[in-house]
């Protein structure tokens, strides 16, 4: 018991290792929201009158709206009035390369493990950096381009894309679709935009990392990926946020548009700050992230690696509207302290011979509640859909709690379903068989939570399985004895 | 449907209570049940527990709640009872005790049965004691109106370390013959410790009316006794009905629960088992098999609070017709609950092309060393065994029966009293036109 309690406390009195903020001079908008405003976040960020008419439409609606209370999380109520909706580094003139970038920000993103700059060829990945709601460098820009593959900061696609903006943004998520969402539409800054035309194959990995860092700032971008006919793009996202005491908002808004056989990948690393041991500060992280598989036989495939936050509120899900498309689902959430997680995802299937794929593995500790929330409806018109759901959750403690709520509604009867859940705790004769073999008990539980979340971390491209596997140690390694 | 509609509807169903309040002004958790159905009111739409079952609505649509139940006829009860299957028949009519056509043949040193609503007015302690001490009326408020407006049920009490030899046999019989009836029963099971008994529940109505009943039955399973509780819902078309099972399970208790929904119009059951001490076991089985347009809704909740315990849920559905199927297990495992065993286990399938099944299985864990786990699967028969039966000169309608009464084998192989089995297994065969 003793080593237990050795073994935990070590846990627990480890540092959040991106806490640290860094001094940029920010040019922010007062606290509170009105339509004021968002007229001068519209404003200051150029847009054109449709775009503003559409951020004042989602206020509108978002006004009348009621937060919602379903989920099986906790916190005290969000004051949205003291919140500053706009928050940028400032610059002094458009940045034309990334020797004319801030080194105060380059700096940042090394701090990060991203650097802008050019070793990043040798790993040959594409980063949209956004810090507080503002894409402050995209690289790679001009080798996508010779593609045809646009990617680049939103507010760059709304000045010169604006017709793939207007004919696509809205167009998966509603603006009223939910409290969260809604509140985003109104007041984004910023986030990435990609479209891959027909046919093509991206030949890097996409990433964009998102970092939170002036105090009392909500982060809302938003992310939107066209994939055209037959193209394929396989894409990353993270983020961090300094510790602060007080709970910072993060609300965002991801919509993946699937056209004909086009596959999309997604894979998220979350590390926000998950607030202290005593469960104080933290971000609060409400996103709405779903993808349209409009066309026939595309595939929607979200992978999640999900470490940190106060206060998680995330459904991936997937529309399977196109015939014989899919729909994957990949989840590792972990939660210690006082997080709380209620995270899960929707399938919806509508086409013919449409199938679906979820696995998802809760790891809890400490004084942390763990919820998996999932949804798998087989419309009327979904002949021969296919779904197969598994759940697991292992109990790291006395104190923490795992829920599962999987909603399966099926209206037609040539559908084929399949669900599984199991909870239990890392099993004594595992971890005895490692210690007969002479691995110690601190590297066979490395080893079995790693070997259980395996499955997940497989879906991971080579440098994100790399960090996700570092985040997994740091929280976990070890804290069951 | 709009909020005012449902307001309307709670306002009759206040009247309702209030009017049945006046026969019985002693009862202090009679008024607290009915403060709770107000502060409740019925279920709206997208209510998460009824979200399924849009029980309201047909309320509303197809009974005039203002009306008084029309009076029961003298019937022939032998009709509905349960071939070959011997014991203490107690009979309700319209939920009234019936004295005239309950017999008690169990000798009285071993069992204590009498109808509840005399039980309470006789002051019996053990009645009193236990009366609405397992059911929560604050959280559904079909529970807070039968616990308000309850006219009779069942009182069975067996003292400690007797065994009931025979089962007691409830029909709950509803005459619609004359007009509608709503009616709110209410059963009451008592057990000694070291003591056993079985009680069958069969529910069954005449005439053409539409019919509503909440009926509750609590039971207190004492230190090392065992239950076995039987529930075979078969009814017409025109019945409507909500029915809530709250179990009080105390240590070394051994309950077995068997639910079998065959026909009504709106079948909603509220199973609840609360695992209150250690080395308990218990066992869930159901089956719902529907067609035409029924509803079949069951909502089960095993609550584990003490540790060393161990459930097992089994539940199957075969929805045929316009029918459909709700399943919701919750299964809780309190911070003291550790050493749990816990299993759930769901099963469909869907055999027309408009029936449907809404199932949502779900675990809320707070103890870390248990061994949870439930599976849900909903799906159509095996193309392969039915190709395999075939290619061996089976026609293709008997390769059916055959793999769906496999199906329901699992449920029925488990129940204990043969001429029952073999009662339900009539049923069944009948439905899946077996025919081999």
């Amino acid at each position: 018991m003793s080593k237990d309690n050795q073994v935990l406390e070590e846990l627990t009195s480890k540092e959040y290792e991106h806490g640290w903020t860094i001094d940029i001079e920010t040019d922010s908008a007062p606290k509170g929201l009105n339509e004021g405003i968002i007229r001068f976040i519209s404003a200051k960020k150029n847009e054109p009158e449709w775009l503003l008419e559409w951020r004042l439409s989602a206020f509108r609606q978002w006004i009348k709206m009621k937060e919602p209370k379903w989920p099986n999380v906790t916190y005290p109520p969000i004051d949205y009035q003291d919140l500053i909706y706009y928050s940028a580094p400032k610059q002094k003139a458009k940045v034309k390369n990334l020797e004319d970038v801030d080194p105060e920000l380059i700096k940042t993103f090394e701090k990060l493990g991203i650097s802008l700059t050019e070793q990043k060829r040798l790993t040959g990945i594409a980063v949209d950096a956004v810090i507080d709601s503002v894409s402050v460098a995209t690289t790679y820009k001009e080798t996508l381009a010779e593609l045809g593959i646009i990617f680049c900061s939103f507010s760059e696609a709304v000045q010169e894309h604006p017709e793939l903006v207007k004919k696509y943004m809205g167009s998966v998520v509603p603006v009223n679709d939910n409290y969260f969402a809604a509140l985003n539409s109104a007041v984004f800054t910023d986030g990435s935009f990609c479209y891959i035309p027909k046919g093509v194959r991206c030949p890097m990995e996409l990433s964009t990392y998102f970092r939170i860092n002036a105090a009392n700032t909500g982060q809302f971008e938003r992310t939107l990926i066209v994939a055209d006919e037959g193209a394929y793009v396989s894409y990353l996202e993270g983020c961090t946020a300094p510790m602060r005491d007080e709970n910072q908002l993060h609300a965002a808004v991801v919509e993946i548009y699937a056209m004909k056989d086009a596959q999309v990948k997604y894979s998220t690393v979350q590390n926000w700050y998950p607030g202290n041991k005593e469960g104080k500060g933290g971000i609060y992280n409400f996103v709405t992230k779903r993808g349209l598989c409009f066309g026939d036989g595309s595939k929607i495939s979200w992978t999640q690696v999900e470490t940190g936050s106060a206060i998680t509120w995330k459904y991936p899900s997937c529309i399977l509207k196109g015939d014989n498309s899919m729909g994957e689902f990949y989840s590792v959430a972990v939660t210690n302290n006082y997080q709380q997680a209620d995270t899960g995802t929707k399938m919806i299937h509508i086409g013919k011979n449409t199938k679906s794929r979820i696995v998802s593995k809760g790891i809890s500790a400490g004084h942390s509640q763990n919820s998996y929330r999932g949804q798998v409806h087989i419309m009327k018109r979904a002949e021969n859909a296919r779904n197969f759901s598994q759940c697991d959750s292992l109990l790291m403690g006395d104190q923490c709690g795992a829920h599962t709520f999987p909603y399966i509604d099926v209206e037609n009867n040539s559908a084929r379903i399949e669900h599984e859940a199991t909870t239990s705790k890392i099993g004594e004769d595992q971890i005895f068989y490692c210690l007969q073999r002479g691995i110690d008990e601190e590297s066979a539980v490395a080893l079995i939570v790693n070997g259980y979340a395996k499955e997940v971390l497989n879906q991971l491209p080579m440098e994100f399985a790399v960090e996700a596997q570092k985040l997994l140690a740091l929280t976990l390694e070890g804290s069951v004895g | 449907m709009s909020v005012a509609v449902e307001k309307n509807t709670t306002a009759e169903v206040v009247s309702i209570i209030e009017k049945s309040l006046a026969r019985f002004p002693s009862q202090e958790n009679r008024k607290e049940a009915l403060a709770a159905f107000q502060k409740l009111t019925l279920p709206e739409n997208k209510s998460e527990e009824y979200k399924q079952t849009p029980i309201t609505r047909l309320l509303q649509r197809n009974f005039a709640l203002d009306k008084p139940n029309a009076a029961a006829q003298s019937l022939d009860a032998k009709e509905f009872f349960i071939p070959g299957v011997e014991g203490n028949v107690i009979v309700i009519i319209n939920g009234l005790f019936s004295v005239e056509h309950s017999v008690i043949v169990s000798p009285t040193d071993q069992v204590t049965i009498s109808g509840l609503g005399k039980a309470v007015n006789d002051n019996h302690p053990v009645a009193l004691a236990h009366l609405a001490k397992y059911t929560d009326v604050a959280t559904d408020p079909f529970a807070a109106w039968n616990t308000a407006a309850w006219s009779d049920g069942v009182f069975i009490h067996v003292p400690n370390g007797k065994v009931v030899d025979k089962p007691v046999l409830v029909y709950h019989i509803h005459d619609a013959r004359q007009g509608q009836v709503i009616t709110a029963g209410r059963n009451l099971i008592v057990t000694g410790t070291n003591s056993e008994v079985t009680v069958i529940e069969k529910y069954d109505s005449l005439g053409s009316d539409n019919h509503f009943s909440t009926t509750i039955t609590e039971a207190e399973v004492a230190e090392n006794a065992g239950f076995n509780l039987y529930t075979i819902q078969n009814d017409a078309g025109n019945r409507y009905q909500w029915a809530g099972t709250n179990i009080h399970q105390e240590r070394s208790s051994r309950v077995n629960t068997y639910t079998f929904t065959l026909a009504g119009k709106l079948v909603r059951n509220n199973l609840q088992l609360s695992l209150d001490g250690e080395g308990i076991e218990s066992h869930m089985f159901g089956l719902y098999l529907v067609t035409n347009d029924t509803l079949a809704d069951n909502h089960t909740v095993v609550d584990h609070r003490k540790a060393n315990s161990f459930s097992n849920e089994l539940y199957k559905g075969v929805m045929d017709g316009n029918s459909k199927g709700v399943f919701n297990g919750k299964i809780y495992v309190r911070p003291q609950a550790q050493k749990t065993n816990a299993f759930q286990a769901n099963r469909n399938i869907i055999i027309s092309d408009k029936a449907q099944v809404n199932t949502k299985p779900q675990l809320e864990i707070w103890a870390d060393d248990v061994k949870c786990s439930h599976g849900c699967t909903t799906g159509q028969l095996d193309e392969e065994a039915l190709f395999y039966l075939q290619a061996r000169g089976i026609a293709k309608d008997t390769a059916r029966a055959m793999m769906l009464y496999a199906f329901v084998g699992e449920i029925l192989e488990n129940v204990k009293i043969p001429e029952l089995k073999a009662y339900l297994d009539k049923l069944v065969s009948e439905r899946l036109h077996k025919n081999f």
